[in-house]
């Protein structure tokens, strides 16, 4: 039987090779990428899962830090992201949405949203001297969590208005325009249309910034977290401990440390990130669920 | 006011008068010296071929061009002789009265009652003390009006943009009629859809006419034909012929009519 009109010819054969070729060489990049996080994960949780206990979560730090738990540092981190985030998220939400809704497009604009951008590459470290000068000191709050989380807040804001922008320009225009087109101001087309199916994005970019927040340490360093303070704030003008911080102390800052220690607190670290990402994850693929197209 | 308003049967017949009306994006002229009187209660199509300013016209009457922010508009729109570009204009009672349905069908990302309800909301004058059963009647009345709720009745709480097209562009008729608008503006609304589905629009659009004043934009001639009674040509940004339907198919006044209604156009 003669050959058929569909085979292959020489050419064919080569490309195909170095399709495969090139397919192995991505994965072998991939697989690179995420063997240093998985090696990471592993030696935390060898070295630091012997530390966990309720004892270690719920108690306080003794003995100079060398043994006891982290409550304060765990009771700290939660107080600092969680008042960073009050500001940060109406504030980012509100200015996204007249940036995305209501601004002109003309060069003002377009000069906010660079800047915006590129405030998100400011380092940390700048924001901590920012934090001390404007919150610390000309504000008076002193060493506090409100200064710390106003500082948070400011480091996160660029990121939350951008991902709050994407999530808003994600809503497709035609769905304005019907409302406009009956009638609607831009807020009632806002609350009852845009806002509605941008909502997931919006949550999704928020915890992910919550959980880059949880991690910070330079910025709260200067502005209201302590290096060691074995009681509960109780307001927002109090010092706090938190956990980033408490890490670099037991890690680097105090002798005599049992190795479990410093790996225990990065796993507890590590545990809340990971928590509030899967929540992120989770929190979007339900919103998706409900979407009305 | 000038004197051809003061003539009581202009006001009586016309549903939408323009004088002068020139209108530009940016430096680029779109509409020239368009003066049309649109009778009221009958349809009339807009015909003409892609960019001569049809739905630039449309999206002028009821000002949802200015959101541009780059359009110059000269010379007066009346709607059922109201100064549509007076400064005491509200646009959102502009666009009450003068409703708009587009090419394709734009259901919002809600359920089929919701999307009825919505606009019905925006203008009621006390909407929180909405009663249920108030709003039942209201999607009842609206969906039975565009033949839809024998195929909907079941299923109010679904989302709309899971219904077919055709049912689609029959729900953006219907969310319009819940506000009793004068006018009904209608850019193409049957391209979107298959054979049966125009079919059926266009009957719709039919029995609505003795309610409403209809101005449908439309390239298909055999619609213009069998749909309207009074036909517009354009081309080019400029009104080239108004008559009736009839006459305009039959015995066209101006060679470009002719030419184009021919195909010669395309
Ligand atoms: N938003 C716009 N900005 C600039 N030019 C436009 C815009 N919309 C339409 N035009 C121009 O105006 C002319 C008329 O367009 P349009 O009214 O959409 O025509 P039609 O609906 O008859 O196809 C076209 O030349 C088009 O390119
Ligand atoms: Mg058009």
């Amino acid at each position: 039987m003669a050959d058929s009109m569909f085979k292959a010819t020489q050419q064919n054969v080569s490309d195909e090779h170095r399709d495969f070729l090139v397919q192995l060489l991505f994965f072998g990049m991939t697989v690179l990428l995420i063997i240093p996080v998985i090696i990471i994960l592993c030696m935390l949780m060898w070295k630091g899962g012997p530390a966990i206990s309720w004892e270690f979560l719920f108690s306080e730090p003794t003995n100079g830090m060398t043994a006891g738990g982290i409550f304060p540092a765990l009771v700290g981190t939660v107080w600092l992201v969680t008042v960073a985030l009050l500001v940060s998220v109406p504030l980012g939400v509100a200015a996204a949405l007249y940036l995305s809704e209501y601004a002109p497009d003309n060069w003002l604009t377009r000069f906010i949203n660079l800047a915006i951008i590129n405030l998100a590459g400011v380092p940390s470290i700048v924001h901590a001297l920012f934090g001390v000068g404007a919150f610390v000191l000309f504000f008076e709050f002193g060493t506090s969590i409100l200064a710390a989380s106003l500082t948070l807040a400011i480091m996160t804001l660029p990121v939350v208005i951008v991902a709050t922008r994407e999530s808003l320009q994600a809503v497709p225009l035609a769905f304005r325009e019907a409302c406009w087109n009956m009638g609607a101001t831009r807020w009632q087309t806002i609350r009852r249309v845009v806002l509605p199916n941008a909502v997931s994005g919006i949550l999704t970019g928020v915890i992910l910034e919550v959980s880059r927040t949880t991690g910070e340490t330079a910025p709260i360093m200067f502005t209201g977290a302590a290096f060691f303070l074995p009681f509960l704030p109780e307001s927002v003008f109090d010092q706090t401990m938190a956990l980033s911080l408490h890490l670099f102390v037991v890690a680097t800052q105090v002798p005599n440390v049992p190795e479990h220690l410093p790996y225990g607190v990065a796993l507890v670290l590590i545990g809340m990130v990971l928590l509030m990402n899967a929540l992120s994850i989770g929190l979007r693929m339900y919103l998706r669920g409900q979407k009305k197209w | 006011m000038d004197a051809r308003v003061d003539q009581a049967p202009a006001i009586e017949d016309v549903a939408i008068e323009t004088r002068n009306l020139n209108l530009w994006y940016g430096t680029f002229q779109a509409l020239f010296d368009v003066d049309l009187d649109i009778r009221r209660g009958m349809i009339t199509s807009l015909i003409g071929p892609s960019g001569c300013g049809k739905s630039t016209f449309l999206r002028s009457i009821n000002r949802i061009n200015e959101r541009l922010g780059y359009v110059t508009t000269e010379g007066t729109i009346n709607v059922l002789g109201n100064d549509v570009y007076r400064a005491s204009v509200n646009l959102t009672q502009l666009r009450k009265h003068v409703g708009m349905v587009f090419q394709r069908p734009n259901p919002l990302p809600l359920s089929i009652r919701d999307n009825i309800i919505f606009s019905y909301k925006l203008h009621a004058q006390d909407r929180n003390r909405l009663h249920r059963s108030e709003q039942d009647e209201i999607v009842e009345t609206a969906l039975r009006q565009v033949l839809l709720w024998d195929t909907v009745k079941d299923r109010l709480d679904n989302s709309a943009t899971q219904l077919s097209l055709e049912e689609q562009q029959k729900l953006c008729i219907a969310r319009l009629l819940p506000v009793q608008p004068s006018v009904l503006l209608m850019d193409e609304p049957c391209s979107a859809l298959d054979p049966a589905g125009t079919n059926a629009v266009e009957e719709l659009i039919w029995e609505l006419r003795e309610n409403y004043t209809i101005l449908i934009v439309t390239h298909n001639m055999a619609q213009a034909r069998r749909a309207s009674e009074e036909c517009i040509f354009m081309l080019l940004g400029k009104v080239v012929e108004h008559s009736r339907t009839d006459e305009m198919f039959v015995t066209p006044a101006q060679k470009e009519t002719a030419d184009y209604i021919e195909g010669r156009y395309g």
